[in-house]
């Protein structure tokens, strides 16, 4: 019935839509699709097609210092992507269904707060965290790739924490609700029951965590220190003095990576939400 | 029964204190040392600042420097690089309001299979590198770059426009970057909205119009709100888009901050520009969280 008088009363102007939706569409999409387009282009300059050519692609794979920094991002974006799932989804499932501790509002502030902070903000604050903390203790010493994935953590968990919060408000609590009945321990019952239940929210955010540590520049400069450079600060220190083909190819490469394993993803779990 | 209770509790506070712990040690304490060292002088030495506190002779020492303060509140440069901060980071919501609130209706009312695919849309470029994405711009604003050259080959313009360098091209690059942060608050609020409202109003005679003003807008109010702050907040404090698609003369804090810290080696004057600069963020922070806290406790008792 609603959806019935959904597609009739409710369908706005075909032209608005169709404006609305197709000007602001190709906004977010055709600057990705110009440096797809022109990463195959052979000459070195954004100005007109030279011809076809996979040049930008070869100086890419001989591209020593680009492809360290590629792997130590992986790295820290694999470690940051675990470690913010796991105290994301704890935060996140505190923040669902534990609403009437002491100090609740503090932990909502301090939860949601990196989701719109400056980045220049954080790390600024936990440089200076760790050179205190250095001074005090003699820890954690040199600033480097520990340095910086406390930092992602930091960030990306507020982001899982939200992804994480809102499945656990859908969820139906009854099965929960059995299992505890049954004798179970809260704790058994998160990780039998709970847990696969918010799998594809835990999964999303793991993700969103891996790609945000991956692209960050303003944190990992501050956090990081001699010999622990990483892709997106080495891309960002190449790319501000204007345009730089190879990066034309890496991000081509990036954005077919990424869009194809979400669409994959994606398409897996409507599969088995439909099951 | 006493140590029952005891064990209880304890579960109670272990069940919520790691994540708390860990918030409370990396994302507060900072902050409080970030105030603290904009109160120190700059010094040669590891680290760069002023300890103040000091315990010599049977005295205890406080000092208290202000210079970063009083360089801050004096110099009209730094003045000028709030309010142009804050001036950039306001037109950029607006403009990602005009775009995005389309958007977001268009999609929310679009049948649930395309519906569906339009969000992901959406969401997407949230997965792919920003900094490329930004970086995309360049080739695309420059003198010589993709724009300019088509709209002088279709004969538009005769001399390329200079956007590239220029305050225009970071709102492009800020609005292209914060559109999603906007159209996805509002598309969760869209979606949740009784259609039965509008129906009644229809019944009653309203023109589309009128019932989009009188009902639809002010009751996506709180979405338009969640969005503006996602993302008036992180523009204001923006430094990679500036960086790469500003002008040398586009000011904006993070910019300045970033210069204190990497160029000038100046920590205490870099931390009270982050002071001045979170104190100025205030009163939205202040908004962002109530309206979070509200959501979460709302939604905690349904």
């Amino acid at each position: 019935m609603a959806k019935a008088s959904m597609s009739t009363t409710h369908q706005p102007s075909a032209l608005g839509r169709w404006l609305a939706l197709g000007l602001g569409f190709a906004f977010l999409y055709l600057p990705i699709l110009t440096l797809i387009v022109f990463s195959f282009n052979d000459s070195a300059m954004m100005t007109s097609w030279a011809g076809f050519s996979f040049r930008w692609y070869e100086a890419l794979i001989n591209d020593q210092a680009l492809l360290r920094a590629a792997g130590l991002s992986f790295k820290v974006a694999l470690m940051t992507a675990t470690a913010a799932a796991a105290l994301g989804t704890w935060a996140g499932y505190i923040l669902a269904r534990k609403g009437r501790f002491k100090g609740f509002a503090l932990y909502v502030g301090l939860v949601s707060a990196p989701l719109v902070i400056p980045e220049v903000v954080l790390g600024l604050s936990l440089l200076l965290l760790f050179v205190e903390m250095d001074a005090l203790f003699g820890w954690p010493g040199e600033r480097g790739l520990f340095t910086i994935w406390v930092g992602h953590t930091t960030l990306c968990m507020a982001f899982v924490a939200v992804i994480v919060q809102s499945r656990v408000r859908d969820l139906d609590r009854s099965l929960e609700e059995a299992a505890l009945d049954l004798g179970a321990s809260p704790l058994k019952v998160f990780f039998v029951i709970t847990l696969p239940l918010i799998m594809p929210a835990v999964v999303s955010g793991w993700l969103l965590a891996f790609t945000l540590s991956l692209d960050d520049v303003v944190i990992a400069s501050f956090l990081s220190g001699p010999g622990a450079t990483l892709l997106s600060p080495e891309i960002f220190s190449r790319v501000r003095l204007g345009v730089k083909p190879e990066v034309n190819a890496l991000a081509t490469v990036f954005v077919l990576g990424v869009a194809l394993f979400v669409l994959i993803v994606n398409a897996l779990q409507r599969r088995q939400e439909a099951n | 029964m006493m140590a029952g209770l005891w064990r209880a509790r304890w579960s109670a506070i272990a069940s919520i204190a790691p994540p708390y712990v860990w918030l409370v040690l990396f994302l507060l304490l900072p902050f409080f040392l970030v105030l603290k060292i904009s109160l120190a002088d700059l010094k040669f030495g590891i680290p760069p600042y002023t300890s103040l506190v000091s315990f010599k002779d049977e005295v205890l020492d406080l000092t208290i420097h202000l210079r970063g303060y009083i360089l801050l509140f004096s110099d009209s440069l730094y003045i000028d690089t709030y309010l142009n901060s804050l001036k950039i980071a306001a037109i950029t919501t607006l403009c990602c309001a005009v775009i995005g609130y389309p958007m977001a209706y268009y999609i929310v009312r679009s049948r649930p299979s395309v519906r569906h695919l339009l969000l992901l849309a959406v969401i997407l470029p949230f997965w792919t590198s920003l900094l490329l994405r930004v970086y995309a711009w360049v080739g695309i604003l420059r003198n010589d770059g993709v724009l300019n050259n088509m709209l002088m080959y279709i004969g538009v313009i005769s001399a390329p426009l200079e956007i590239y360098r220029t305050d225009i091209a970071v709102y492009i690059g800020l609005v292209y970057a914060y559109l999603p942060f906007f159209i996805l608050p509002l598309y969760a609020n869209l979606v949740k909205m009784d259609l039965r409202l509008l129906d009644a109003a229809y019944d009653l005679g309203a023109k589309p119009w009128r019932a989009f003003l009188a009902i639809t807008l002010p009751l996506s109010m709180p979405g338009v709100v969640a969005g503006s702050l996602l993302v008036f907040i992180p523009a204001v404090g923006e430094y990679v888009i500036p960086e790469m698609l500003g002008g040398a003369n586009t000011l904006m804090m993070g910019r300045v901050m970033w210069n204190e810290f990497f160029t000038n080696a100046d920590w205490p004057m870099a931390s009270a520009v982050t002071v001045v600069m979170v104190l100025l963020l205030l009163v939205p922070l202040i908004v962002f969280q109530l309206n979070q806290q509200q959501r979460f406790e709302r939604e905690a008792y349904r």
